[in-house]
This record gives C-alpha cells, structure tokens and sequence, in this order.
C-alpha cells in the first residue's frame, strides 16, 4: 500500500508539471498549428497520463485523456488543424484532468469529477471534423508536418520517459498509424524534402517499424532497438533545434532526483548556522597570532562559502515555473477582456529562490492582469490609436546589481498621472495642492497606495481597489522594490526588484553609539568619511537640518544618534555618512564608525519589536552578539517627514517660480559664511550709508532715504546672526509704489542666473529654500516675509487718506509687487 | 484544582507563572539594546541561535529600572509561539498551588501593576503573585 502511495505521489508530481507545460504548449499551438514538436510535447503528455491513468486504475481519468488523446490523434496526424473550439476543448479536458488529480490528491480517489460532458464535447468536435473528413489530405500543407515524425516520437519517446512501465498501447493510436501509413508516404515525398533536410532520413527509417509490429502490444523491446538508431539520434537533434520546451526536463530525468522542499530549507537554516559559526570563527583567528588556526579558518571560510553558494543553488528555480501558467492566463484574460494579446517572455532562465518565486507568483498575476484589462486598448481602440491590432505583453527577467529585476511591459495607453492626480483627491488621498506640487514620476507612485485604483469601471479581471499596494506590501515583504514608468500612449512598464535570496544577505556593518549596526548592502550606494578637520565645514546647515554636498548635490543628512535619541557624539571626532538609497530618495546616514562588510543570517524580529518600525531584522555577529539591521526605508520614511512637509510647502512656493525657469538673484553674503539669494525684481538699487546713519523710530531701526524715512531689515540679524558694526553698510533697497525698505547685508556678491529647477526644500521661516549658486548653498529668501516683519503693511494695498510718519502703514501700494528695477552700486 | 507555578523573586517580592508557560531559567546574557524601543524592553539576546526578546519585568511593574551592572537572571517564556525572556533577580522553585488559596489583587493595588498581576496565593510562607505572562511582555 504504501509503495502505491509513492506512486500515485510520483504520478501527482510529474503529472502536475507536465499540465502547466501543456497549458503553454496548447496556446503556442493556436499560434503554430503546424508545430510538430508542440504536438508531439503535448501527445507525449496526455498519453503519458492515459497510461499511468489506466496502469493506477483511475478509469475516469483514464477516459477523458483517451478521449483528448484522439483528438490529438487527428491532429498530429494531420487530419485536422488546431482551430479555437479544439483549443478550447482541448484546454477543457486539461481543465478537467487537473481538478481530477486535485482530488485524487485530497482523497486519494477520482472523487465525483464528472468527466462525461467533456468527452461528449470532445466527441462532437470530433464528428464535426468528420463530416468534412479528408479534405486537407490532398492538401499537402498540414501533411508534411505531422504525418511521419510524430509517430515515431510518440511511439518511442514515453517509453523512454518513462521507466516505470511500458503504458498500455493505444488501441486508437495504432490502427491510425496504420491507416495513415500509405498516404503518409505519399505526401512526404514532395514538401518534406523541401521543408527539412533533416527530416526524410528519419521518416524513411522510421516509417517502415511501425508497420511490422502493428498488431499487438508494440512490443517496447522489439520496436524500440529497431527504431532506436536512427530516432534516438533524431530526437536529441531536433530538441536541439528548435524546440525547448518538454524534452529537457525528459532527457534530464535520470541526471535528477527528486528532493523535499522541507529538507532544502533545513538544509538552508543550517548553512546560514555555520555561516555565522564561520564568522566567530575568522573573528577569533584574526584576533590570535596562531597561524595554523588562521589557515584553518581560511579553509573554513571558503568551504562555508561554496557550501552556502551551493545549497542556495539547489533552491533557485527558473522564474519560467511561474511563467508557465501565463501563456494560459494571458490567452483567457486576452478572451475575457475582448483583447488581441501577443506575449513575449525574456530571461525565463533567470533563477530565483524558490521561496522568491511563489512570493511574487501573485503579484505577477496581478500586474498581467492589470496589463491587459487597463493597460492594452482594445482592437478597435488600438487601430484608432494608429497601432497594430494586437497589443504586446513582454515579461523580461534578468539579473542586475545582485538582484533580479522582473519587467511587466505592455504597448497600451499608459497610465494618465494626471488621472491619477484627479483621482487621488478624489479618493481624498491627497489635497490638491500636495498633487499640485508632484512631478509625474512622483504622481504614478500614488498608484501604490492603498484604497487606489483608476479602473472606471469594476470588471471581474481588476479594479476593485485592491491592488498595487498589495502588490507593493508583497514585495516589499520579500525586501524588494517595484516601481512604475509610463509614457501616455506609449504603454507601462512595471518593475519589480527581488533580491537573490532571502536568508543570507551582505551588509555593512556600523557602530553607532557603541552598538553595532548592520545595513543591507542592497541600501547602500556610497560611503563618505569625515575626518574631524573637514567635519565641522563639510556639514552645512540650513537652520537645523544638516546637508552635506556631495559633487555639487545637497544631500540630505539624517544623524542616526539622532533618530535613536541618543547623546550627541564628541566634538571633532571623525564620523562617516553612508550614501543610501531609499525607494525614490538618497540620503546621508551619519553613522560614528564603519566597520567591515559580513554575510549576514536574517533572523526574524519579535512581533513586539516590529511596531517601532526602524529595523527590518535581527542577526548574529560573529562573536554571537546580536545586532539590528536597519531598515533603510522605514528610517528615510521617518526622518523625511518633517522635511517632506516642508518639501511639499517649499515646492508649491516654487511652482510659481518654475513658470520662469531661470530667475536672476542677486546673492548677498549676510555674515557668518551664509548667503542669500535675492530676487532682482526685489532690488530697486544698492546703497552704500554710514552705520551712524541709522536712527530709530518706534523701536524700530529706520533710516533716511531719499527724503523718507524707510524702515531697515537686517537679514543677518534677523536670521539670528550677528552682524559686525561697520562703519559702512550695504543695503539692498526695495521699493514697492512708494514704499521703501532697506535690506541690509554684509556684502554684494554677485548677479547670476538661479535655475528654479535646482532647489531644494531645505529651509526654514522667512526662506523659500535653498540652492547652489557659484558653488556655495545659498539659501533663497523669502522677500515677502522679511519685508512683512518690518512693514506689515508694505504689500497691503490699503489706501490710508491721512499721512503719518513713513513708518506708518498709509503710502499706498501698487499691487505688483517685484516691479522694481536694478539701478546700480 | 491545582496547578504547578515557577517562582521567582522580583525586588523582594515572589510571583509565578505557569509552568507550562517557561522554556527555561538561565544566567543572564550580552543583551543587545534596541534604541527607541517602548520602555520595559531590555534588549535582545542570542539564545543559541535564536534572537529572543527581553523584558525587564520591573519597569513593568512599576520599579525602577534594572542597574545597568546587575547581573540578573533570565526567565525564557513561550508567548505566542516565541519565547520572550523575563528579567528576574533570583529564580525559585516550582510549587504547587491550589485554586482554594488564590485571591484576586485587593483594590488598593496599583493601576500598573494590576494589569499584569492576576491575584496571589496565600501560601504559608508569604504571598506569590501570579503573572499574566501575556500582559507582562505585551510591548
């Protein structure tokens, strides 16, 4: 009983892969109907299911793949040509043949699958057939193909595949054989020749052996050393040649066995075990002078390493496993969603853990569908659109920088961002002005987020509003990334990033306040060490947030003490900023040492500690101290915010500013190294006043300018600087109707061009932001607010009848502001 | 009815926990701090292989926090299918108590405490608190 069991298992096994191949193998026959290897692939497949079928005693199944099987019959042999109601009924009986062996897997029997309407289908597409019998015989377009090599194939191919036992012959396949023999002959001889060179020889041998040995059982023994010279040699060729899909994993039988996934993953837990041993292990030898343990633990490392490349070897599987199923999707949903789909799949050798690959078979499914329900227009569509009919679905896997990088392309109508933005307010998941202010690379990302989905109409396909944030949540989940390129009318590429592998993975290695740290080395894109002496002047500040400038780039600087809370590090030691990479954003982690880069084991964190959201795991050093891994996400996410507030506040200010790409400012040192830069529209004209010329009024610093008193802001002051009292001061006059304010700086740097495209949101009250001009952070300043603090009144276009002292808010304003022009120093 | 406890002492006080509930009792480790964590977690410790959670059960209830040189000893717990480990000063033995000599907490009893304390055994040599395992290590 229990040797049955195993059996069965086996049959279970094998059967099940060998339907997905047939899934795909039918669809690419709609495509090819006169694929001889396709149909050879697909006979070889069902009549090896008939046949342990009836050797396992499973009579229904048994019964519906002899009814397919002769349906195939007539196919390979030419007699009828694939057409949709045969895929269809086709696909049915695959259909059928599967929910049998589900049940023969949960109950061990048949269960009550009834398989008589299929066959009765299958039947009437049979006799359809044969009212129109004989037709294409003549025709010597379907004949070539099929008529000699299939039998031949079909014949010595299962036995060869299948050791177990020799499938009871076909009563069906046989007499067809037969019957066929002599007009097979008559039509080789023409297109055969012309067609492949290859193939006469083959058909010559082989088309007499079947004929000897018709009768009874075909004798495997006596048939197969008979035929066996010349097709055995036939068949490797033309795998070689043109086809790839069922034989390899066939011929590979006897180099294979195979094994537990359980047993694989015990095997992984316990390389990643001594993973971690073989890091104690190098700690300890480096710390000891023994040069003999040194060169063992050398050797130790380096077998530890080829064991672990290994194992994780045995777990990759081509991503073709979870491309099998999607010829077959992509046909039906194509169907559901009245569709012309061509598909196209690259790199399906590409490897990936097997834990990777059944956690992005869902995500993968949802992104086809999203493709070809919202993504590929329909025919008429298309053809209005000026593309061709049909639409193109690629799928391209390929490895890229230590991952795998999966691509779901399709040549449809793209996705809108500005749709996008409409319905993100709509949906209430962002303001107006937050979609305002984001670029469209940034709108697609909303995409991601949940309660999402721009479908206008709900189909059974998609658009229910689940959606990319699932997919997201799931590949984040597995550490890796997707993200969404679309050019309206063009089409949309989706892009997923897997890491390799999930259990071992290498990181960088960080002290931070006495504590070790590890950051994924996926994160990280640079590192940048600060000695004490260029400490102090290579951090700039705007107000608090620190920045450091990296080839002329403000980067943005994130002090990992600070978003521990941990005591401030002593003044003028060297500390390092690793450059990482999160989603969309780069930014600086300040971190007090670097380490070393390790393999590290990913051990899962307590439930209790994942709420604080800063670490993606836990692991083991080599001295068996357990250390955090951060997540870089998560920490970019949290020490962003505040600056994404301020981010989207400053770069609404600076919308209004792109309208005019470049904008001339006059840059003006204000004391302390710090500059600004001043619109020219808010310059009127540069003076030079001696410091004594300033007096007050109303506790308010004013001075006398062309007959009127004019109230004096002191940029450096007001910024909390201290300004030097000159003898001489340079102010920067503003005159706005007949309103005056003079700004004073310490110095005139310059006039240059400031591209409103370079800003960055790094500022703070009374700025606008901050850029780079003439090689300098230059903060841009807010000339409203400054000019408000001292003249509340200096915009306000109030008409006040009675005039006061200039101090007082009554001159009236023109409502254009900026209309001042450069006079000169 | 009666069901076995393990004892521990806390700040001259003794509770238990089902016994049920231990893995096992062992010296205190390296422990490994989680910066920004909720306060009562102690750190993390390497318990052959495995990263298991700490909680020092004093901030728990109420005291004051374990001295940075103590030595304590730790109580490895199963919550949830993970094990958590408790922060003891001393390790005491299993007894048996009876349903017959528990008591829930008095009223006067601290807020902060109540949560995680469930009642006492009057024992004859004094009173054992028992400990609601779940809520003591609830983050």
């Amino acid at each position: 009983m229990e040797d049955l069991d195993e059996i069965v298992r086996e049959f279970l096994v094998e059967s099940h892969e060998n339907l997905d191949q047939l899934d795909s193998d039918l669809v690419a026959l709609e495509g090819s109907p006169e694929s001889r290897e396709l149909l050879s692939s697909v006979f070889r497949t069902i009549h090896t299911i008939k046949g342990t079928s009836g050797f396992l005693a499973f009579g229904k199944l048994e019964k519906l793949t002899h009814a397919g099987e002769n349906l195939l019959v007539e196919l390979r042999d030419g007699r009828r040509s694939m057409d949709l109601p045969t895929t269809d009924v086709l696909l049915e009986m695959v259909d059928g043949v599967r929910s049998i062996l589900q049940a023969i897997e949960s109950t061990s029997t048949e269960g009550d699958v009834d398989v008589a309407p299929t066959v009765e289908r299958i039947r009437v597409v049979l006799e359809q057939r044969d009212q129109v019998e004989e037709t294409p015989v003549p025709d010597p377009t379907p004949a070539p193909e099929a008529p000699a090599d299939p039998t031949p194939v079909a014949e010595v191919a299962p036995p060869v595949a299948e050791p177990v036992a020799a499938p009871a012959p076909e009563p069906a396949a046989e007499p067809a054989a037969k019957a066929k023999a002599p007009r097979k002959i008559r039509a080789v001889k023409r297109p055969a020749a012309a067609k492949a060179p290859a193939a006469p020889s083959v058909e010559a041998t082989v088309e007499p052996t079947p004929e000897p040995t018709p009768t009874p059982e075909p004798a495997p023994v006596a048939e197969t050393p008979a035929a066996k010279p010349t097709p055995a040699k036939a068949t490797p060729a033309k795998a070689a040649g043109n086809e790839s899909a069922g034989e390899p994993s066939r011929s590979a039988a006897d180099a294979s066995i195979r094994v537990d996934v359980d047993l694989l993953d015990a095997l992984m837990r316990q390389v990643g075990e001594l993973v971690l041993a073989r890091n104690a292990i190098t700690r300890l030898a480096d710390d000891s002078a023994g040069s003999d343990l040194v060169r063992a633990s050398q050797r130790l490392s380096l077998i530890a390493s080829e064991l672990q490349e290994g194992v994780m070897k045995t777990r990759m599987q081509p991503i073709e496993h979870v491309w099998s199923k999607v010829p077959r999707m992509v046909r039906d949903l194509a169907a559901a969603c009245d569709r012309q789909v061509r598909l196209e799949m690259v790199g399906g050798d590409t490897e990936l853990d097997r834990s990777l690959l059944e956690a992005i078979k869902d995500p993968l499914t949802h992104l086809i569908r999203n493709a070809i329900d919202h993504g590929i227009e329909s025919a008429v569509d298309r053809t209005a659109a000026g593309k061709t009919a049909q639409g193109l679905l690629s799928l391209r896997a390929y490895h890229a920088g230590g991952q795998v990088v999966v691509e779901v392309t399709d040549d449809g109508k793209g996705i809108d961002h500005e749709r996008v933005a409409t319905k993100a307010v709509e949906k209430g998941l962002r303001t107006p002005q937050q979609v305002a202010a984001m670029a469209p690379a940034e709108l697609l990302q909303l995409l991601f987020l949940p309660g999402f989905s721009t479908a206008e109409a709900v189909t059974n396909v998609s658009g229910r509003g689940v959606g990319m944030d699932v997919v997201r949540t799931k590949i984040e989940g597995i550490g890796g990334t997707v993200d969404v390129d679309s050019s309206v009318g063009k089409g949309t590429t989706w892009r997923l990033r897997i890491p390799l592998t999930l259990a071992i993975m290498p990181a960088l290695t960080i002290v931070c306040d006495e504590q070790l740290y590890a950051i994924p080395q996926v994160s990280l894109v640079e590192l940048v060490a600060l000695d004490a002496q260029t400490n102090e002047s290579s951090i700039e500040y705007i107000r608090s947030a620190p920045v450091y400038r990296l080839r002329g780039d403000l980067l943005p600087l994130v002090d990992l003490r600070e978003v521990f809370g941990s005591g401030p590090r002593e003044e003028g030691v060297r500390t390092v900023i690793a450059v990482l990479q999160a989603d969309t954003q780069r930014f600086g982690l300040i971190v007090d040492r670097v380490l070393n880069t390790e393999e590290i084991v990913v051990k899962p964190l307590s439930a209790r500690l994942k709420s604080i959201g800063l670490y993606a795991g836990a692991t083991l050093l080599g001295d068996g101290r357990v250390s955090l891994i951060l997540d870089v996400q998560a920490i970019a996410r949290r020490s962003m915010a505040g600056e994404i507030g301020e981010a989207e506040r400053g770069s609404r200010a600076s919308a209004t500013v792109e309208a005019v790409e470049t904008v001339q400012v006059l840059v003006a040192g204000v004391g302390d190294g710090r500059r600004v830069a001043i619109p020219l529209s808010a310059v009127t004209r540069l003076e030079k006043i001696p410091a004594t010329a300033i007096e007050h009024a109303g506790g308010r610093e004013v001075v006398q300018y062309r007959g009127s008193i004019t109230p004096v802001v002191r940029l450096g002051s007001s910024y909390g600087m201290a300004v030097a009292e000159d003898d001489e001061l340079t102010v920067v006059v503003y005159t706005r109707g007949a309103r005056s304010v003079a700004i004073v700086v310490e110095e005139i740097v310059d006039i240059v061009d400031d591209d409103a495209a370079k800003h960055y949101d790094l500022g703070d009250h009374g700025l606008m932001g901050s850029t780079v001009l003439k090689d300098r952070v230059t903060e841009l300043l807010d000339i409203q607010s400054a000019v408000v603090a001292v003249d509340p009144y200096f915009f306000t276009d109030v008409e006040v009848p009675s005039q006061h002292g200039p101090l007082d808010p009554d001159d009236i304003n023109s409502p254009a502001a900026g209309r001042g022009a450069l006079v000169g120093v | 009815m009666s069901r076995q406890l393990a004892t521990f002492v806390l700040d001259g006080a003794h509770y238990g926990v089902d016994v049920l509930h231990v893995q096992e009792a062992l010296r205190s480790q390296v422990r490994t701090p989680v910066p920004v964590a909720p306060p009562g977690i102690a750190g993390l410790v390497n318990l052959r292989g495995q990263v298991v959670l700490t909680v020092d059960l004093r901030v728990r209830l109420g005291l004051e926090p374990l001295a940075p040189d103590a030595e304590p000893m730790m109580v490895v717990v199963q919550v949830d299918g993970e094990p958590v480990s408790l922060l003891v000063d001393e390790i005491g033995d299993v007894i048996d108590v009876e349903d017959s000599q528990f008591e829930t907490p008095p009223d006067t009893l601290d807020g902060g405490l109540r949560d995680v304390v469930v009642g006492a055994y009057k024992l004859d040599r004094g009173l054992l608190l028992a400990l609601d395992v779940d809520a003591a290590t609830a983050a």
